[in-house]
């Protein structure tokens, strides 16, 4: 039994175990309604205001971006701040004690951070094929595409959700700062309309991260052809889409072990310690 | 078995043939410009319970944290179970448990569900007369937290918490259990239960034990060996019977004739109280006749280390342990 693939496997049972505690958790699971409750409503009412030159609402054709930037958002968010919380609590120095720990943690928070995106955006999703008509332009191989598409952009934003949290101070300074960078991507992604109706250096700004290329990614699976008319250079750029995010995945992917290592280096006793009582002092 | 009476020992590298399971030498800690460690030297045998005392800031977490692993020393030779802490690796791990002041971590887990899977680590590393991890129930029943298998972490009171935290450092079956503060905010109770757990452990599994604590009742009772340390150096070493009668040979004693107290100090008690007797009869009454105790010893360690004496009581101490530990 090699001691370290033993610890992975393990760890994965750690992130199923931790997935279940958060479906039967009712904090957690209103928590996990809210951002498809309120986008739910939104799309609602874009049901009926029909976009000019297209049989398409507003509502269908926000629906993949919408689903994009969850894909972005979770899975930044949810190991950025689990990992900072975690080191504030003594989670991770409490894995770091047994032996191949850290790899069960890590196995098991991506695990967890995985599945704990995949349910709010089922959660979106089911409702709007059950409300809206034509959400789907792409036909069963529309529906083929989807699951790498969205493994796409988890990988694209895991790693830089591990990297985010283990640079930060606190899951204080997540909850703040991921709220507002997520908030001003999104504004600027081509979510709820047109990234051309931006002016050039934001359109450029956006093309920069991964947020805009995993909507375009999703709209090319989901809208027919013609919706490609309002993205930049009329067409979904599909290879340029998959070469950004590939990039993205790769830095992640190289960068998140080592800074990861870096962290977990300097847990110790008396670092959570300090940290208890600078928490404590907060509240 | 110090470093001043072995210089070869260290010289040789690892010496883990006369079974010690740690050994430091010349442990040097600094923080900037702050030294916390000024070269420490000490040896853990087999089977031993250490315990090391210390006001605040002595260096007591820096010391159990460098041995842990947790922390690079700057400078020094530590061998821990055989091998460097700051160069060993995940195997090594299996073979010692920590046990850390827990806070709020995995509250939404069960007891045996979290214990069954921090076992589960240390399967690999069973051998035939090690068997790894003790099964879940085994652990729970012995540190009492039997009928709280159920319960979340999050609803356990304080006590029942910390037995949680023994339970995890125990769960890999340890041949070396480090505890820092383990009984901090235990009530006299739950206490007691820890003493007679660890004398269990030091008993049944021959588990080598090292401690931290600010208790001296609890180092008298749990300590084969008490390290005592100030200002980053080890100024004591030695059982707590022979530490209380290095520190004074004297002891107090205290009676009553006729109603008025009086106190005498000495250091041949049985000749004045037989005195006393023939003196006074049975009007001699709360007769009370004190030893030193390890308390008398850790003041005046402590004190002596702060008035800027402690070249002098460090050289006093050692000398005289040293002389007491050459036939053991």
């Amino acid at each position: 039994m090699n001691p370290k693939a033993h610890a992975a496997r393990t760890g994965l049972t750690r992130g199923l175990i931790e997935f279940r505690q958060m479906l039967t958790n009712a904090s957690d699971m209103s928590f996990m309604l809210i951002m498809p409750g309120i986008l739910l409503v939104v799309l609602y009412f874009q049901r009926n205001s029909e976009v000019e030159g297209t049989p398409l609402s507003l509502a269908v054709l926000s629906i993949p971006g919408v689903l994009g930037i969850m894909v972005a958002y979770l899975a930044m968010m949810s190991p950025a701040y689990s990992l900072a919380a975690e080191r504030e609590d003594g989670t991770l120095l409490r894995m770091k004690a047994l032996p191949h720990g850290m790899t069960g943690y890590v196995s098991g928070r991506v695990l967890g951070s995985v599945l704990e995106s995949l349910v709010p955006m089922v959660l979106l999703l089911v409702p709007t094929l059950l409300l809206f008509d034509g959400v789907m332009s792409g036909g069963p191989t529309g529906w083929l595409l989807l699951p790498p598409m969205v493994l796409l952009g988890l990988l694209s934003s895991l790693p830089i959700g591990f990297i985010i949290g283990s640079l930060a101070r606190n899951p204080r300074t997540i909850g703040g700062w991921g709220f507002l960078t997520t908030g001003g991507l999104a504004a600027i992604s081509g979510i709820f309309f047109p990234i051309i109706m931006l002016p050039a250096w934001l359109q450029v700004l956006a093309q920069i991260f991964p947020v805009y290329w995993i909507g375009l990614g999703m709209r090319s699976i989901f809208l027919p052809d013609e919706a490609a008319a309002v993205e930049i250079g009329e067409s979904w750029r599909t290879l340029e889409m998959l070469g950004v995010l590939g990039v993205w995945s790769i830095i992640g992917l190289a960068l998140a072990p080592v800074v990861l290592r870096r962290m977990a280096r300097h847990e110790s006793g008396s670092a959570v310690e300090a940290r208890r009582h600078e928490a404590a002092q907060r509240i | 078995m110090r470093a001043v009476s072995e210089p070869s020992a260290s010289a040789a590298g690892p010496s883990i043939t006369n079974d010690s399971v740690i050994d430091a030498r010349d442990l040097r800690m600094r923080y900037g410009t702050v030294d916390v460690l000024r070269g420490v030297d000490f040896t853990v045998r087999c089977g031993e319970v250490l315990v090391m005392l210390g006001p605040n800031g002595a260096g007591k977490t820096t010391t159990i944290e460098i041995l842990e692993g947790f922390r690079m020393r700057s400078a020094g030779d530590v061998t821990v179970l055989g091998s460097d802490p700051a160069t060993a690796g995940e195997d090594w791990r299996a073979r010692f448990g920590v046990v850390l002041q827990s806070w709020r971590d995995h509250g939404k887990w069960r007891v045996h569900e979290l214990l069954h899977h921090l076992g589960r680590y240390y399967a690999p590393y069973a051998t035939p007369d090690r068997q790894r991890p003790i099964p879940t129930d085994e652990l729970i029943e012995r540190v009492g937290l039997t009928g709280h298998e159920r319960k979340k972490i999050s609803a356990l009171s304080g006590g029942q918490r910390r037995r949680l935290d023994v339970a995890v450092g125990l769960v890999g079956r340890p041949e070396l259990l480090i505890l820092d503060e383990p009984t901090a905010g235990f009530d006299p109770h739950a206490r007691r239960e820890f003493h007679d757990l660890i004398h269990r452990l030091s008993d049944l599994e021959d588990t080598t034990i090292l401690l931290t604590t600010h208790d001296l009742d609890e180092a008298d009772k749990l300590a084969d060996r008490v390290l005592i340390l100030a200002g980053g150096r080890i100024v004591a070493d030695g059982s707590p019977d022979a530490l209380a009668r290095q520190v004074s040979g004297q002891a107090e004693v205290r009676w009553s004739v006729n109603g008025q107290r009086h106190v005498h100090a000495t250091t041949e008690a049985t000749p004045f109280v037989r005195q006393l007797f023939e003196q006074h009869g049975d009007r001699v009454t709360d007769l009370e006749v004190r030893r030193a105790s390890l308390e008398d010893t850790y003041i005046t360690m402590v004190q002596r280390h702060e008035s800027g004496d402690a070249e002098q009581a460090v050289a006093e101490f050692t000398g005289r342990t040293d002389h007491r530990q050459g036939g053991s």
